[in-house]
């Protein structure tokens, strides 16, 4: 056995770990290591816990040792994206305003993971609050794709992403609003999951923009996916959003099957600045299931042409109400030269805010404001309603749809810096499905240039179960999935 | 209808920012930029339409109201940027 257990799955290391081959300590050093050897040149991490990792990674072992069963997560390495609440340690949402905040309570998702067994490397970089699509806005530094350094790992999920993808954990956890999982999965060319608004506890994600938010998995493959996502979902006392519905064994539906799929192809995901190579490796993943036994169909979604302008309208009046703790008061920055309050409130939110998180709580601010609320919030929101009508009608016509994750893939850095159109252009394939409220998956489905490609397979509300099948049947007859990208210190 | 510098101080007051005239002057012009985007949505009919505010039907979730244990009073302000017996200080509100 090679000491390289940072290159192997959750599945593959859980069994060594159960058949007593290697010990949790030795996966936990190897991974400490392996960060240790690349975060230089890929910078995925805010926060490493190493002690903490060797620490949980040893409490594996004695319980093994004691003769006890333990469950497939257990002893095995993950990182978390910096905007959930973990107790004691820093947790910054790549934010100077949250600089010093250590929680005093773990989020449900950490609580669980922990329960399970799984051992904690850090904290993953990200945009500012979750606001981006390259983490180039984090308010600390830029995280790169290890697939290219001088290239984004996208966003906002950025760091999550990276370090699954150089080897730096074997999953992480993202949150995802407009595509935060999914484009950074895509880019980095690794598996991404936004389940269903609700499928998951958002107890401790600190809020973006509430209605749209959810917490997911990304994993090397569509098995570690399952795998965590089971772990992950539930209803939470701590989160009255979240669902209460049966969970279901996810691995249940790992299964190469797509007899009888229906997937349906909405036009209007492949316009708008649609790389034809991506669109090329999307089409060649359609035919690959259709040789496999499912059946493509062309469909139309009109709304989803709207879909940018009805989510920038959305999270930003989300988010603006969200942020309004920031305050200066409970924690994080207070402004040293304030004199009354309203003077600390604005000093404090002026020095410890960038200019992406500033732009969108002033957008956010107009929108609610009256005389303005009719025309851009409420009107949104009726839109958001057409949005979902669309997508019931395709579920009643076809069982998933499939798009391209992102329009292109992952891009230089600073290239799209100063146009921000362009880089909310990255997101319009993944933004329609939080405005819904459905699941969606992001897997590798090709490369160019060297770049990954990332296939957007999205299913009716509660249905991961399908999504899932269709992500394993179609990685299980290609190997993008198993490429790794060739990072060197 | 486009933003003025008026309505940029109004609105960055509304949102506790003290921006720079720099800042002002950029938000001016980005957020203009997006105010003509939103636009394209004034082309849908949606007289009758619904709003969305939540996208998955959940409402009055309940739960006994029982006693249970929270924070410590030194927890909750652990965080704080000053902090004296357990209480947050700020800026004096109420003049004596």
């Amino acid at each position: 056995m090679s000491d390289a257990f940072y290159e192997l799955t959750a599945h593959e290391l859980g069994a060594l770990i159960r058949s007593k081959q290697v010990r949790a300590v030795e996966i936990a050093q190897s991974f400490v290591d392996r960060v240790e050897a690349v975060e230089d040149c890929v910078r995925s991490y805010v926060t490493t816990t190493p002690e903490l990792a060797l620490e949980q990674a040893k409490l594996v072992d004695e319980s093994i040792d004691r003769g006890n069963e333990v469950g497939p997560l257990a002893g095995i390495p993950w990182a978390i994206k910096d905007n959930m609440s973990t107790r004691g340690i820093l947790t910054t949402c790549s934010s100077k305003i949250l600089r010093n905040y250590r929680p005093v309570y773990d989020a449900t998702v950490v609580d669980r993971l922990g329960g399970a067994g799984a051992v904690t490397l850090g904290k993953t970089n990200l945009d500012e609050f979750a606001m981006g699509s390259s983490t180039e806005n984090s308010g600390f530094f830029v995280t790169h794709n290890p697939w290219n350094t001088d290239t984004v790992p996208g966003g906002s999920s950025g760091g999550s992403a990276a370090a699954v993808s150089a080897d730096e954990c074997v999953f992480a956890l993202g949150s995802d609003t407009g595509g935060s999982i999914r484009q950074p999965a895509s880019y980095c060319g690794v598996v991404g999951m936004k389940p269903t608004y609700g499928r998951v506890s958002r107890y401790g994600l600190i809020a973006f923009a509430s209605s749209l938010d959810q917490i997911g998995p990304l994993t090397k493959d569509v098995e570690d996916c399952a795998l965590v996502l089971g772990c992950i979902s539930g209803k939470d006392a701590l989160d009255s959003t979240s669902l209460d519905v049966d969970v279901p064994d996810f691995t249940k539906s790992l299964v190469e099957d797509v007899k009888g799929l229906r997937i349906g192809v909405p036009r209007e995901f492949f316009g708008m600045g649609t790389d034809p190579d991506v669109e090329a490796a999307v089409r060649g993943a359609l035919d690959l299931l259709v040789t496999l036994g499912a059946t493509a169909q062309e469909t139309s979604m009109p709304s989803v042409d709207y879909g940018l302008p009805v989510y920038y309208i959305i999270a930003p009046a989300e988010c603006s109400s969200n942020l309004a703790r920031y305050d200066g008061v409970r924690y994080g920055l207070r402004s040293a030269d304030a004199s009354d309050t309203v003077g600390m409130f604005q000093k404090t939110r002026e020095e410890g805010f960038g200019d992406e998180v500033k732009q969108r709580i002033m957008i956010g601010t107009y929108a609610l404001s009256a005389g303005y609320y009719d025309a851009y919030y409420l009107k949104a929101q009726q839109v958001r309603t057409l949005l979902r009508r669309d997508f019931d009608e395709a579920f009643a016509k076809f069982d998933v749809l499939i798009t391209p994750t992102s329009p292109t893939v992952a891009f230089r850095i600073g290239e799209r810096a100063d146009d921000p159109y362009a880089m909310k252009l990255s997101d319009v394939c993944t933004i329609p499905a939080n405005l819904a409220g459905i699941p969606a998956i992001s897997i590798p489905c090709g490369f160019k240039d060297g770049l990954p490609i990332g296939l957007q397979i999205m299913s009716r509300a509660l249905d991961e179960e399908t999504l899932i099948r269709v992500a394993y049947t179609f990685e299980r007859n290609t190997d993008h999935h198993a490429r790794k990208p060739s990072l060197r210190k | 209808m486009g933003l003025t510098r008026e309505d940029i101080d109004s609105v960055a007051l509304l949102s506790r920012l003290e921006l720079s005239d720099h800042e002002k002057q950029r938000l001016t012009v980005q957020i203009n930029k997006l105010l003509g985007d939103f636009q394209k949505l004034q082309e849908i009919d949606t007289s009758g339409v619904e709003p969305t505010s939540h996208a998955m039907p959940v409402f009055n979730v309940f739960r006994e109201d029982l006693v249970r244990p929270s924070l410590a009073a030194e927890e909750v302000v652990a965080n704080g940027p000053q902090v004296e017996e357990n209480c947050f200080v700020v800026p004096r509100i109420v003049e004596t």
